[in-house]
């Protein structure tokens, strides 16, 4: 069987070079691109976000990123988001009083964590559903999250016939959401790709799903 | 809170090469930073820090290398501390695969410096790096020191980390030069003063040397113990600084 190909979407935002390795050791095929083509003919898509969710989505769409995002997903093709990856997939991010529109494929704002201490910086456990496939054969692990704001409420409602999206919770100082998987779209507020072997695993789950 | 207490292992690094001594069997080459990272890393470090205590700019190139050898090798986080100056600097560190940077004199001559990383980078990327020494000549008692520890600043270590957070810091390292290399155990009085004004994660740094000193640290409210010639010297290993946070109660990975 040939190895599956990953595109790690390159657009200024993230610690790519590690996240590319990691996706390499997991088994991918791994390619740095924006070209509309590579992006669109990868088997999956691995979109990287570090920094303020407002310079990401600008980042984003100095690139047409959101669109090739918004395409891929259209036609079923699997994207993974990371941390701020992750947090763009929502309606809007509200960090440090900005509001800034976010790709909206999930309904529901990133906002700042009620917590004592910020950032949420470390490793920390999740509580995946059973039938999660990110998770799967995964648990009693902890990931490494580096992140101040997060989504806070699951409000995409049950779509009949589609499968409910599987939503992965944390906690710090209350609960958010960690992870989520529905259909194409998949992503994680920590970084599996710093998250060592569980990480790493995690990755594996998602490149033999593509 | 869930979670865990982080155990950072700390590397000195001039022109590519680990220095300080580390003796550890088994190494093709002890003064191989990547090597050492990765069997930090197989111990259960948590994050690693290197502290780049390269003279000149010649030498700064090859540290840009040991990061990015070490980031494709090891798929924890790594702190890269040391000679920044400027955003660009930062920039660099991170392309090269280092997911934090540490800011310490910089900043202090140029408090702006901070604001400007925060912006571009988020405040998630900047370690505050403190070295701090106990005097008089500063309301708490607690004085921000420049040169590893041998010149005072007229900067109060309290006043200094509350400004350092506003501008845009993601976190404090708090190392003791009174404490460092006694091995008589962490400052707790001074990390709980910088605990008691922090809204962001503490690690505690300085004067480790023996397991009890772990568990302490974490009961001044370290959120994360960092060390280093104890475990280059293998006196303790990862493994039982981890054991013995555990059995005191702390969330351990």
């Amino acid at each position: 069987m040939t190895a599956k190909t990953v595109v790690v979407l390159d657009y200024g935002s993230g610690n790519i070079h590690s996240a590319a390795k990691a996706l390499e050791r997991a088994g991918a095929r791994v390619e740095l691109s924006r070209d509309r083509t590579r992006v669109m003919e990868a088997d999956g898509l691995f979109v990287p976000g570090v920094g303020a969710f407002s310079a990401v989505m600008e980042q984003l769409r100095g690139v047409r990123g959101d669109e090739l995002i918004d395409r891929r997903l259209a036609g079923g093709r699997p994207v993974l988001g990371i941390c701020v990856g992750m947090q763009v997939m929502f309606d809007r991010g509200v960090e440090r009083g900005i509001d800034t529109e976010g790709l909206g494929e999930w309904p529901g704002a990133v906002e700042q964590l009620p917590a004592e201490i910020l950032p949420h910086m470390g490793w920390n456990v999740v509580d995946a559903p059973s039938d999660s496939v990110l998770f799967d054969g995964i648990r009693d692990e902890r990931f490494y999250f580096v992140h101040s704001n997060a989504a806070q409420q699951w409000l995409l409602p049950p779509q009949s016939p589609l499968p409910a999206p599987r939503v992965t919770w944390a906690d710090h100082d209350g609960p958010f959401i960690a992870a989520v998987e529905n259909g194409p779209l998949s992503a994680t507020q920590f970084h599996p790709e710093k998250s060592g072997e569980a990480g790493l695993r995690l990755l594996r789950n998602w490149i033999a799903s593509l | 809170m869930s979670v865990a207490i982080r155990v950072i292992p700390c590397l000195d690094v001039a022109a590519g090469r680990v220095v300080k001594g580390v003796n550890f069997e088994n190494l093709r080459d002890a003064g191989d930073p990547v090597e050492l990272a990765r069997i930090y890393a197989e111990q259960g470090a948590d994050e690693l820090t290197f502290l780049d205590v390269t003279a000149t700019v010649d030498d700064r190139s090859t540290t840009y290398d040991v990061v990015r050898k070490t980031a494709e090798q090891v798929f924890i986080p790594l702190t890269v501390g040391g000679g920044v100056r400027s955003s660009d600097d930062v920039a660099r560190l991170l392309a090269s695969g280092a997911d934090k940077i540490g800011v310490n004199s910089a900043a202090i001559a140029r408090p702006t410096l901070i604001d400007e990383i925060a912006d571009r980078f988020g405040a998630q990327v900047i370690v505050l790096s403190l070295d701090i020494k106990r005097s008089d000549s500063v309301p708490s008692g607690f004085v921000v020191t420049t040169h590893g520890g041998r010149r005072e600043t007229t900067l109060d270590a309290l006043d200094w980390a509350a400004e350092a957070i506003r501008r845009g810091a993601g976190e404090l390292l708090v190392n003791s030069i009174d404490a460092d290399g006694t091995k008589d155990g962490f400052d707790l009085e001074l990390i709980g003063v910088m605990r008691s004004i922090s809204r962001v994660p503490v690690i505690a740094s300085g004067g480790a040397g023996r397991l009890e000193h772990f568990p302490e640290a974490i009961r001044a409210g370290a959120d994360a113990v960092l060390a280093a010639s104890v475990f280059h010297n293998r006196e303790l290993t990862i493994g039982q600084v981890k054991d013995e946070l555990r059995q005191d109660g702390a969330l351990i990975r």
